[in-house]
């Protein structure tokens, strides 16, 4: 079985400042590190190799150094793979970007399932893995709470609509975005680390696409344009309570009726 | 030998502190009666919630002049019943005092009031690019309490403990007299250090009300090794390698697989690996990343060379609050996997920590009797907890004296001493008192005296 990993590198630190002129993230002397999502992706993947047999392969897109996500992928058990940079990529909105990835797997092999994590830490819009499935042509599910079993060319699992889980089975090849906390990523191992060589991740560019239309891609492939980015209002409001415990608790009730929680 | 607190006792500490800051009888929640251990139990005739260093010195004016025991609690959150009144009386609590006061960054010092949390204070100075190193796993401690029990935490292999970042003190006297030991300095030698005989000294010479402490750069990278090993005895063994290679972690811990599946069970969180047997827990910090690395590498391949399955590299906020959250729930991990526990927070020299645990494991044998321990390896401070399970409340007993005896007399033997970093309180100074022999506690004893004559302050605590 092949599966195919999508990972994204995000900013370090949630943390991160908006220049507030330019609208820009303030990204200097800030370190990345892997969506954190995308660990759950990559280990569901990892688990089901070790029951069904195959191999894993990770997939970003972005700049250069983003090939560290997918050492860091290799670095927890992946046997390889690719980052999709190119100039030509730059200012993708979530259209442009799935378009992109979307060719970058047709480029890079044939995979039975496609695992990507609910969102990212920085984009938050859950909507790449949706739209990848959509340009490859195959069916998609999101919210995955579990893998139940893989019987033939099928695929079971579990998602959540919210208030209901669901047991469905799915036919492969597929795309799942599995949901965050479903399981316990494995750490990076440093023993992967020292074996890790050039030779086991690709890069690939926009001139080894199949499609050659510079308009389908980055700003130009883009039907959304971002007006502005702000960071949101803080809210470090602190309440005290006083009083027996009795009353306190009675306080902490009403508060929490109040503001709708329960 | 003390005078029971009267109606117009409660009258004058109301009118000191408050009517709504005075409780006593029913009023007082059960929780007062013990630590977070339990075990030593006393229901304090009164408890009364202070906000200043003056309301404190006129409670003491009056407990000195009536003959009336003062507890001084902060979290409650000690182990050995060094925050009980056993001997009644009014039970101070400082929660109430949590304000940090002062930031001082030309002399790279904080100003708190002692009912500041350790994580409060840890999340202040990380704010204002700070460090606070001292880092004991509870982290709801106040500062007050960390400092009576000279509290050390996993950072104390690089930065040492609580002791080393404490400047001055403001404290009150058992008489009521406020004074201050210590100042805003590097450098002392004036005289005796009085500052250093009230920390550790677990509320029983003085009250501590404001500490100045010592804060460093925030490091600017952090990342940690969890490191497999196939059996316990190969981990703790390649502690004193570590140490020898000179890069010094910010913390070394060991930890079982059995201990980390309480911890599972306990938060109802896995762990990212559990198939071995024994794992030690490094962390390293510096200012850039390559010298951290560089330090991690050299340990990452001393402890391959010399058994370890494998190095599994913790560096992100996510992968090591899946690790260091686990590591910072084991003792009430332990605690819930048992119908009672007590225990032994013993240190001993680090090339030593091996002989102890592989001791203390034929003791568990020899007594039939559940003896999960973790600890500080890098310092040699273990937290070892013997397990009452299903034992008859007389064969607990009978089996925890001897277990307790057994384990404090190896500490002796192995140059080691009764507690790294929970104190003495009520519960460990038998063996105190076995460990150091008559004349150290005499000295103690009347160092007491020079500070309490009347002996109201935290009666029963450190010295049989």
């Amino acid at each position: 079985m092949n599966i195919l990993v999508c990972v994204k590198q995000v900013p370090g630190s949630t943390n991160v400042e908006v220049d507030p002129v330019t609208g820009v993230l303030k990204r200097d002397g800030i370190e990345s590190k892997m969506n954190p999502y995308d660990l759950y992706a990559i280990e569901t993947a990892l688990s089901l190799v070790q029951t069904y047999g195959g191999k894993v392969d990770a997939l970003t897109m972005g700049p250069p150094q983003a090939k560290s996500v997918i050492i860091e992928a290799i670095c927890m058990g992946a046997d390889g793979g690719a980052v999709l940079t190119d100039r030509k990529f730059a200012g993708a909105d979530v259209l442009a970007t799935a378009y992109t990835i979307s060719q970058g797997i047709k480029r890079t092999g044939n995979y039975d399932i496609i695992f990507c994590g609910k969102q990212t830490t920085d984009g938050d819009t859950a909507q790449v893995g949706a739209e990848v499935a959509e340009f490859l042509g195959i069916p998609n599910v999101s919210n995955v709470l579990a893998i139940e079993k893989i019987e033939g060319e099928q695929i079971y699992l579990t998602a959540s609509l919210d208030e209901k889980n669901v047991t469905m089975s799915v036919k492969m090849p597929c795309l799942i975005s599995v949901d965050g906390d479903i399981n316990s990523p494995r750490l990076p191992s440093y023993k992967r680390k020292q074996s890790v060589t050039d030779d086991m991740v690709k890069m690939v560019t926009f001139a080894n696409f199949e499609d050659q239309n510079p308009e389908h891609y980055g700003l130009n492939g883009s039907a959304t344009q971002v007006e502005k980015i702000f960071p949101p209002e803080k809210n470090t409001e602190k309440r005290v309570f006083s009083g027996t415990t009795q009353e306190q608790t009675e306080a902490l009730f009403s508060l929490i009726c109040d503001c709708k929680m329960i | 030998m003390y005078n029971q607190i009267t109606k117009e006792d409660i009258k004058v500490l109301r009118d000191i502190v408050g009517v709504e800051h005075v409780l006593y009888g029913d009023a007082i929640s059960a929780d007062y009666a013990h630590d977070e251990l339990g075990g030593i139990e006393k229901m304090p005739d009164v408890l009364v919630r202070v906000h200043t260093t003056e309301e404190i010195s006129s409670i003491m004016k009056l407990a000195w002049e009536r003959v009336i025991p003062v507890t001084v609690r902060g979290s409650g959150t000690g182990l050995v019943g060094s925050a009980v009144a056993v001997e009644g009386g009014i039970l101070m609590e400082t929660t109430g005092m949590n304000q940090i006061l002062e930031l001082d960054k030309d002399n790279l010092t904080v100003t708190v009031q002692p009912g500041v949390l350790l994580m409060e204070l840890a999340a202040f100075a990380e704010q204002n690019d700070f460090l606070y190193p001292p880092d004991p796993g509870e982290k709801s401690a106040t500062i007050g309490g960390n400092i009576s029990t000279n509290a050390g935490g996993m950072r104390a292999v690089k930065y040492g403990v609580t002791r080393d970042y404490v400047r001055a003190l403001t404290v009150v006297m058992p008489n009521g007299e406020i004074l201050t030991l210590g100042g805003k300095v590097a450098k002392n030698s004036s005289g005796y250090s009085l500052k250093d005989l009230v920390i550790g000294s677990e509320g029983t010479l003085c009250i501590i009300t404001e500490a100045v402490l010592k804060l460093v750069p925030l490091p600017k990278v952090s990342v940690s090794l969890l490191v497999p090993f196939p059996d316990m005895k190969s981990a703790i063994e390649s502690v004193p390698q570590i140490m020898r290679s000179k890069v010094i972690p910010t913390a070394v811990e060991y930890m079982s697989r059995d201990t980390i599946l309480f911890s599972e069970s306990y938060l109802g969180k896995k762990f990212p690996d559990t198939k071995n047997d024994a794992y030690i827990l490094l962390t390293f910090d510096g200012n850039t990343r390559f010298q951290v690395e560089e330090d991690m590498k050299i340990v990452a391949e001393l402890c391959l060379s010399i058994g370890a399955i494998d190095a599994y590299i913790v560096d992100t906020e996510e992968r090591k609050k899946s690790v260091w959250s686990a590591r910072g729930a084991f003792l009430e991990a332990i605690k819930a996997s048992t119908t009672e526990m007590d225990e032994c927070d013993v240190v001993v020299p680090v090339n030593q920590i091996d002989e102890f645990i592989k001791f203390t494991h034929a003791l568990s044998k020899e007594m039939n009797v559940r003896i999960p321990s973790f600890g500080h390896a890098g310092d040699g401070n273990l937290h070892i907890y013997i397990c009452r399970d299903t034992l008859s409340q007389t064969k607990w007993e009978e089996t925890l004296e001897k277990c307790f005896a057994r384990m404090y007399d190896k500490a002796k033997e192995l140059g080691g001493l009764v507690s790294g970093e929970h104190g003495i309180g009520y519960a460990k100074k038998e063996y105190l008192k076995d460990l150091y022999g008559e004349t150290p506690i005499a000295l103690m004893r009347g160092i007491k005296k020079v500070f309490d004559e009347k002996n109201i302050l935290n009666p029963g605590k450190i010295m049989c």
